[in-house]
């Protein structure tokens, strides 16, 4: 009997864990997704791109504080700043620019940018920490003995569905399908009459949208500060890499698998160690599928 | 010489002049503390703090007729960068310096105010930086050893806990404070039936959390910094934990309040110091604070305020600007409200540095700070 109790209290445990894991882990793995479209249509890594999920963070919290916008009003506006700004200002005065002179002078460039963006919510906004209201009601529900919140759900419900739109657009609809195209070959969609540079920015016009969706997401777990984009950039980008750096559902995998791994090692093996368990199972992944979990190989001619 | 060579030499000397002359006019203070990383919100207060007390020392004619010049170095709550700002610091030949809070920083820069000979006031709370014997540090809060007795006391005498959950920020302030508590407690019979470590800006305590609540503990301590204190405060009450929460300081701050709303309601700790508290100097420290900033200052606003009155005080005492002579001034002193308003509370700084007063514990009700118990002092110099 006593040991059916225990069974049952692991499991419990287990269970809490999980879903605590899971829905930070959906975050991730928005973040991640922006990691792997850029990837595909621009070939460059944007090391700016958890800044792209504090910036909207701010900037939401600085319509409700000092504009007096109801939150979704603000999310809303803030849908349309981030789409000039992450989307379209990125990339006319970022990547375009910096594309020509191959991968790496980009990659730079977003490290730079990264630093800007930081440094400006910090002399514009504040350098303290700010606490950012629930996007939904906040409720404790208590379901056999697992205790969730409608956070927690809620998190998990808008991935879910942005994950499967996301998917259905890209596979299901002639944009999306052209999206692909250019992503696999710029090139040869062109001469099939797709118009390249427009899928380039919708790309990154969808980037945009995910992380101001990451942002209102997770700021009210994280606090609104100009120094969150470090680290949800940087596990987005280990999420990203165990997943497959050119699959959108290996973004989602690998950020839902960081974020399990990130509890389970902190409960079960050791709190001092819990950021050094999704670096171990990265160096895993690139020991022993390089190209991530659910990633293609790439070939490359030489 | 023609016209206008005597014109440029007179207006160079008469610049020479008014530099020296200025120079003489003012005592430098180099201020070296947290502005940006996750130390900010704390050092921000301490910042605004100081600038106010030099504001009124300045406004009230200075230290011994000399106005004081205060310069603030961000230590971007890096112990690497607070050495190399305290280093450029005493390049400008300071006469006192002030900060940093975080107790890792301290650690690594105050062997450069020690070969320097320039008295260092700290806001940082770990025990062993007044044991390492550095002649001219001073604290203007509580260590963890005056500190952690009275909280651990606490525990045995009033909440009658045999088992206690202990969870830390895994830095030199925390280790420090994990260690203190976790031996007084062995002394006292408690038993530590859990001892969690958590990251510097940890954002998820989900597991950490679990494991605290899941460990049958009679009380929870937590001994963690500001903003991960919001966020642990967010996760307990979302497992449902209601069960008696006590920590120091960091737990039950004004900070804390504001980002953990509701949350931070029921939690008690022990405060050295607060604009709460009945002691009318520190709550006019708090409305002069908030009225000046639109703030309210947390402990560390009130520490960094001390600070800059202690160094007038010392100096006064001595009469001169005496680096040498400023431990001697204080270390073994009792400094009433009355000699200088400006500590705000009576206290007695002993033979290393520490800080002794009354202090306060104190339990978050309805989202603000309310003092439930005067506690004495350590030492019996009241009587």
């Amino acid at each position: 009997m006593a040991l059916r109790a225990r069974r049952t209290l692991v499991m419990i445990e287990a269970l809490q864990l999980l879903i605590s894991g899971v829905s930070t882990g959906a975050i991730y793995a928005l973040a991640a997704i922006g990691f792997v479209l850029l990837w595909q249509t621009t070939g460059t890594i944007n090391f700016a791109q958890g800044e792209f999920v504090m910036l909207p963070s701010i900037i939401m919290l600085a319509f409700v504080l000092h504009g007096g916008l109801p939150l979704w009003v603000a999310f809303a506006v803030t849908l349309v700043v981030s789409g000039l700004l992450l989307g379209v200002a990125f990339k006319v005065l970022v990547v375009q620019p910096m594309i020509r002179h191959g991968v790496l002078p980009l990659v730079i460039a977003t490290i730079a940018l990264g630093i800007f963006m930081r440094e400006g919510a910090k002399e514009f906004f504040s350098n303290e920490a700010q606490p950012f209201p629930m996007p939904v009601p906040y409720v404790v529900l208590e379901l056999g003995g697992v205790t969730v919140t409608s956070h927690h759900l809620f998190c998990l419900a808008v991935a879910v569905v942005l994950v499967l739109a996301l998917q259905w657009f890209l596979g299901g609809t002639r944009t999306g399908r052209s999206m692909q195209a250019v992503a696999q070959n710029a090139q040869a969609a062109e001469i099939l009459g797709i118009d390249v540079k427009r899928m380039v920015m919708l790309t990154f016009l969808v980037n945009a949208a995910l992380v101001t969706v990451a942002a209102i997401l997770v700021t009210p777990v994280y606090l609104a500060k100009w120094d969150n984009g470090e680290a949800i950039g940087l596990t987005a980008f280990i999420a990203a890499i165990v997943g497959g750096f050119n699959q959108v559902r290996g973004a989602v995998l690998g950020g839902v698998l960081v974020g399990v791994l990130e509890n389970f090692s902190a409960y079960y093996i050791s709190t001092e160690y819990r950021t050094a368990f999704p670096l171990i199972l990265l160096i895993l992944v690139i020991m022993f599928r390089p190209y991530g979990l659910l990633g293609r190989p790439e070939e490359r001619t030489v | 010489m023609s016209k206008t060579r005597l014109g440029v030499a007179l207006a160079a000397a008469v610049g020479l002049w008014s530099a020296v002359a200025g120079a003489q006019d003012t005592v430098k203070f180099a201020s070296i503390i947290e502005l940006s990383g996750n130390g900010a919100a704390i050092g921000t207060n301490w910042r605004d703090a100081v600038d106010m007390a030099v504001e009124e020392i300045n406004a009230a004619g200075g230290i011994l007729g000399k106005k004081i010049e205060i310069e603030h170095l961000d230590t971007q709550s890096n112990p690497g960068t607070s050495r190399a700002v305290l280093q450029k610091a005493l390049d400008g030949d300071p006469y006192v310096v002030l900060g940093p809070i975080f107790s890792s920083s301290t650690r690594v820069n105050m062997a450069l105010t020690e070969r320097a000979g320039v008295p260092q006031i700290v806001g940082s709370e770990a025990a062993s930086i007044t044991q390492q014997g550095h002649p001219t540090i001073f604290r203007t809060s509580f260590g963890q050893e005056m500190g952690m007795p009275k909280l651990v006391n606490y525990l045995k005498n009033e909440i009658k806990a045999k088992k206690v959950a202990l969870i830390w920020t895994n830095d030199e302030w925390g280790k420090g404070g994990r260690n203190t508590a976790k031996d007084l407690m062995a002394k006292a019979g408690i038993e530590v039936v859990a001892d969690v470590s958590t990251e510097v800006q940890q954002v998820d305590f989900s597991a950490e959390v679990l494991k605290v609540v899941k460990a049958g503990a009679d009380a929870i301590f937590a001994y963690c910094l500001e903003e991960e204190s919001a966020r642990f405060l967010n996760e307990l009450r979302k497992q449902g934990y209601n069960g008696p929460l006590v920590g120091e300081t960091t737990l039950i701050s004004q900070k804390v309040i504001d980002l953990a709303g509701a949350n931070a309601n029921g939690a008690r700790g022990h405060v050295g110091l607060t604009i709460d508290a009945p002691v009318d100097l520190l709550q006019e420290f708090g409305r002069k604070f908030e009225a000046r900033t639109g703030r309210k200052s947390d402990h560390n606003g009130i520490k960094g305020y001390i600070a800059v009155y202690l160094a007038k005080e010392a100096t006064e005492r001595m009469g001169k600007f005496d680096r040498d002579g400023f431990a001697k001034a204080l270390r073994g002193a009792v400094v009433t409200t009355k000699d200088e308003p400006g500590v705000l509370m009576d206290l007695r700084i002993d033979e290393t540095g520490d800080v002794d007063r009354e202090s306060f514990l104190v339990e978050v009700v309805d989202g603000k700070q309310q003092v439930v118990k005067v506690l004495p002092p350590v030492g019996d110099w009241k009587k």
